[in-house]
């Protein structure tokens, strides 16, 4: 590609591919602890405690990786999926708007990326 | 014992004399045997000549009779009044196609579309005189001049280089409708099996065409492309394949900055 043909959108559809994997994983294995083993009393009621999740998410390495590979690239998979579904339903947006849109997930995922190591 | 027919509401359109396009309605007697290209056959032999449509091999070769049949793009030779008897059929020209006469579409956009992805093998003498600065390493020859393709190295390509330009796909997308300039489905497939052909050296000279905005990154992946296309070339994943090279290339572009100038 010539330089000046250049364009971002290849990154953003990486980050979206990346995101809508995350979340393909994700979603499943909430869905059965939340929604199904808790419910019906399969899992001990303290596994999902307050103190257990933060201590694993917020204190352990492993868990702060897993928390911001579960989370970040599952904002920019959203947004990329709200941006071309606006396109879709002709709602035609302009560049300031996909600056908007972009940029809202790009400062979350500082935030994230900030509060989990951090915090 | 009264004669079964069969309606076809037909959008017709003369642009010498009409404002704008309007249906017609046809009654036929039925055959459960035709194609709707029969259909129109019969109507234009007894009914009414003006009836004007494109059409050539009758068996779903020659990619000349996409229309939209029930709101569906479809090929007439391959559609049969039996499937919707003894409902009325609604034909419709091509979307996303300025209407030229009746079910005849301007096809020029999609020509030059077709042409900017250089739906041809590029070879390594023509990529050298295009691109001197590249070293380019020819595809060895056998003895007698040819090259030696395997099957292997054809089956990348072999369900891409399928389609009859039949533009059923440029019809169901509806990125086309949204964005003319978007290169659609069959050229972007087209370009990605000559790309994938092992005798071709010309993927560079395409990437300005595929990778651009107006290129593979306008679709969305909606894939209705793919389930309309009649030869089951699967554009949508020529153009997803496509996607994850860009990707790979744009992050490459960074580690080897001077790869793309040229």
């Amino acid at each position: 590609m010539k330089p000046e043909n250049r364009h971002i959108e290849p990154l953003l559809w990486s980050l979206f591919g990346a995101g809508g994997m995350t979340i393909a994983f994700l979603v499943p294995a909430v869905i059965l602890v939340v929604g199904i083993l808790m419910p019906m009393g399969l899992l001990p009621a303290e596994a999902l405690s307050y103190e257990r999740m933060s201590a694993f998410f917020l204190d352990s390495w492993i868990g702060k990786l897993s928390a911001i590979a579960l989370l970040v690239p599952g904002y920019w998979g959203c947004i990329h999926r709200v941006y071309h579904g606006m396109h879709d339903l002709q709602i035609h947006t302009n560049e300031k708007v996909k600056l908007g849109c972009y940029g809202s997930v790009l400062v979350l995922s500082i935030v994230t990326v900030m509060l989990v190591l951090f915090g | 014992m009264s004669e079964k027919t069969i309606k076809l509401e037909i959008l017709r359109y003369n642009p010498e004399v009409d404002q704008e396009p309007n249906f017609g309605t046809f009654e036929i007697p039925y055959n459960e045997a035709w194609s709707l290209l029969d259909a129109l056959e019969y109507i234009k032999d007894e009914l009414d000549s003006s009836l004007t449509y494109r059409w050539s091999c009758r068996m779903a070769v020659c990619g000349s009779c996409g229309m939209v049949v029930n709101g569906r793009p479809q090929l007439g030779c391959e559609t049969f009044l039996r499937d919707s008897y003894p409902n009325t059929i609604r034909v419709e020209p091509l979307a996303n196609f300025p209407i030229e006469k009746d079910l005849v579409v301007d096809a020029s956009t999609f020509i030059e579309k077709l042409e900017a992805v250089k739906p041809y093998i590029i070879d390594a003498v023509d990529a050298m005189e295009a691109e001197p600065a590249r070293k380019i390493i020819p595809t060895t020859k056998t003895s007698l001049g040819t090259f030696k393709q395997t099957p292997k190295e054809m089956g990348l390509f072999k369900q891409f280089s399928m389609c009859i330009n039949c533009m059923l796909c440029y019809s169901a997308c509806p990125q086309m409708g949204l964005n003319p300039m978007f290169t659609g489905p069959a050229a972007l497939a087209i370009g990605h099996r000559y790309n994938l052909d092992s005798r071709d050296h010309g993927t560079d000279q395409r990437t300005e065409v595929i990778q651009d905005k107006n290129g593979v990154w306008s679709c969305t992946f909606v894939g209705y492309c793919s389930e309309v296309c009649p030869k089951n070339v699967d554009p949508a994943a020529a153009i997803n394949q496509n996607k994850a090279q860009g990707a790979q290339d744009w992050a490459l572009s960074f580690l080897m900055p001077r790869k793309g100038e040229k």
